[in-house]
């Protein structure tokens, strides 16, 4: 019995090696052809680069000039870390006062809130990227309101959830010792927001990061962010050079891997509460 | 208490309002009146009654092909995700050597963004397909198609299997422990247990699945582009076709996002309603 269930744990363990292989393959061998010339890589991708093949970091010193990549990489994290700053400052302090506020107004615009969670972008993005033009929201600043407005939605649910669970006595007792509302939420209620602050701050920062199609219809190429530079890449500029491409890839990687790593354990917790509440 | 605070309002409230009035909600009702209407600038629209509409269902349009081709997608993307991710969750949470590393390797292409997935598969998959078959991935339907979900399961797969690892972990050990003392072989603890205890989990799994096929769209655009001919082409990449391809068809575009949205809502709707009834409390 032991000696089976040893046999059968072992069988686990080789099964799952093999799987996580097939899981970073992709990975490696987007790594592997971001070294070798652009001629040999979409014929032959599984080719080790060799003699003839290998090009060094030609492909990433071409890549990053012709993209701009430093520029790119800045667009996406000036947008990427005051958007989210935006939505979890503005999208609590909503979800406070329609928590606590109980009227007429508040439980329907807690519903209007919840509509943008179950209608897809497609349904708005030629009227909202029109309306953006119009409004001249068309910039890496502009583009922060947007952003706060489609992450409103989920936001707003997630926080509301959670301070329904906060006592009221805690707020009513700053406020009887002469703090206005403003104070009193940034004293007490933003602390103990901390956990879900920190899961809808992840969960969007991981979103906006990515975002494809609203930087590139909003900001189209006077700023690009990395996914729409790496978009240009394959189709902006005549023949494709594969080399560039697979080099960019990497280098877009690498963000994501190191913040990854640095908070792997809130990821993981911020997914589990994300999906239990949405 | 209450009064106090109303009139903090446009502090609390009105910035969030107003950048989801501008986003979302003026944009959802300018797209539905648009829907009604021909024009080839906002500002020219001229009010035509249901013909946007109907010309969305003549064959020629697309739509038809891109929803029976989206349905199919999700209807293998929504099995294979979560059958693959379940079995991974049971697998992690027994307590083999290494379970954390192969929940970060698993976990990882969840965090990359749907172009650049596109691209790293586009690699993969040409370079298979060339050497066996001696064409690229837009030579067939079917390639794409299959490619489509293969991506979908290496994205997708780690985001449930967290989910369901949560859900498992959440089962009070007693449970398994008077099962075992009563005889139950491993089967019928996976079946009995494990499985009714996590529907929670299989409705949350099922219900990110089936939006996230159906919203599709950055996979879509980097891997296939629609090729060959369009007959790749997903719901969300068809609308956006719709709008940019061809000047004077952003209402037909309009039309087909209003019938998505439906669509898209309805599907959701009968899921939950499906997985909601089999939860056990």
């Amino acid at each position: 019995m032991a000696k089976k269930k040893k046999i059968q744990s072992y069988g686990i363990f080789a099964l799952l090696v093999v799987l996580a292989c097939v899981f970073i393959y992709p990975i490696l061998l987007v790594i592997q052809n971001s070294f070798k010339g652009k001629l040999f890589i979409s014929n032959t991708p599984f080719e080790l680069p060799n003699k003839e093949t290998f090009v060094g970091v030609q492909n990433y010193v071409e890549g990053f000039a012709k993209t701009n990549f430093h520029k790119s990489f800045g667009y996406s994290l000036f947008i990427t870390i005051f958007s989210v700053l935006a939505i979890v400052l503005f999208t609590s302090m909503t979800a406070w006062y329609i928590t606590r506020v109980k009227s007429k107004l508040t439980s329907t615009l807690y519903y209007i809130f919840l509509l943008s969670m179950v209608v897809p972008f497609q349904m708005v993005m030629y009227t909202m990227s029109k309306l953006a033009n119009t409004i001249y929201l068309d910039n890496p600043v502009g583009i922060i309101v947007l952003y706060l407005g489609f992450g409103s939605g989920m936001a707003v649910f997630m926080f509301s959830g959670f301070i329904k669970g906060i006592p009221v006595e805690l707020e009513e007792a700053t406020l009887i010792d002469g703090c206005n509302p403003i104070k009193m939420f940034f004293k007490v209620i933003l602390p103990v927001l901390k956990p879900i602050l920190i899961t809808v701050a992840i969960l969007d920062a991981m979103w906006i990061w990515n975002d494809f199609l609203l930087p590139y219809l909003i900001l189209g190429s006077n700023y690009r962010t990395i996914p729409v530079a790496i978009q240009y890449l394959k189709s902006g500029y005549g023949s494709i050079d594969y080399g560039q491409l697979m080099a960019m890839i990497v280098l877009s990687l690498i963000p994501i891997v190191a913040f990854y790593f640095a908070c792997q354990k809130h990821i993981i917790e911020g997914i589990v509460a994300g999906a239990v509440k949405g | 208490m209450q009064k106090y605070y109303k009139k903090y309002f446009s502090i609390f409230v009105l910035p969030t309002l107003l950048a989801y009035l501008v986003a979302f909600i003026i944009p959802l009702v300018m797209g539905v009146y648009l829907s009604f209407c021909k024009f080839k600038t906002v500002s020219d629209a001229e009010f035509v009654g249901l013909s946007n509409y109907l010309f969305v269902f003549k064959d020629s349009q697309g739509f038809l092909h891109a929803l029976w081709f989206t349905i199919k997608f999700a209807v293998v993307g929504i099995l294979s995700t979560n059958l693959i991710a379940f079995a991974l969750a049971v697998l992690l949470t027994k307590k083999v050597k290494g379970t954390n590393i192969f929940r970060t390797i698993f976990f990882m292409p969840n965090l990359i963004g749907g172009i650049v997935l596109g691209y790293i598969w586009q690699l993969l998959l040409n370079g298979i397909l060339i050497k066996i078959v001696g064409a690229d991935i837009t030579f067939s339907a079917t390639y794409g198609y299959w490619g489509l979900i293969i991506l979908f399961n290496w994205q997708m797969i780690g985001y449930l299997m967290i989910i369901y690892i949560a859900g498992i972990q959440s089962i009070p050990a007693d449970l398994f422990e008077a099962a075992q003392m009563d005889g139950a072989n491993g089967r019928q603890r996976l079946f009995k247990i494990t499985l009714p205890m996590v529907m929670t989990s299989i409705t949350i799994c099922t219900f990110l699945t089936l939006t996230n096929s159906f919203k599709m769209f950055d996979q879509n655009f980097a891997l296939t582009a629609g090729a060959p001919a369009h007959k790749t082409s997903m719901l969300a990449l068809d609308i956006y076709n719709t709008y940019y391809g061809r000047i004077g068809f952003a209402g037909i575009g309009q039309a087909k996002a209003v019938i998505f949205t439906i669509i898209l809502i309805v599907f959701a709707v009968i899921q939950l309603r499906i997985t909601r009834a089999k939860e056990v409390e």
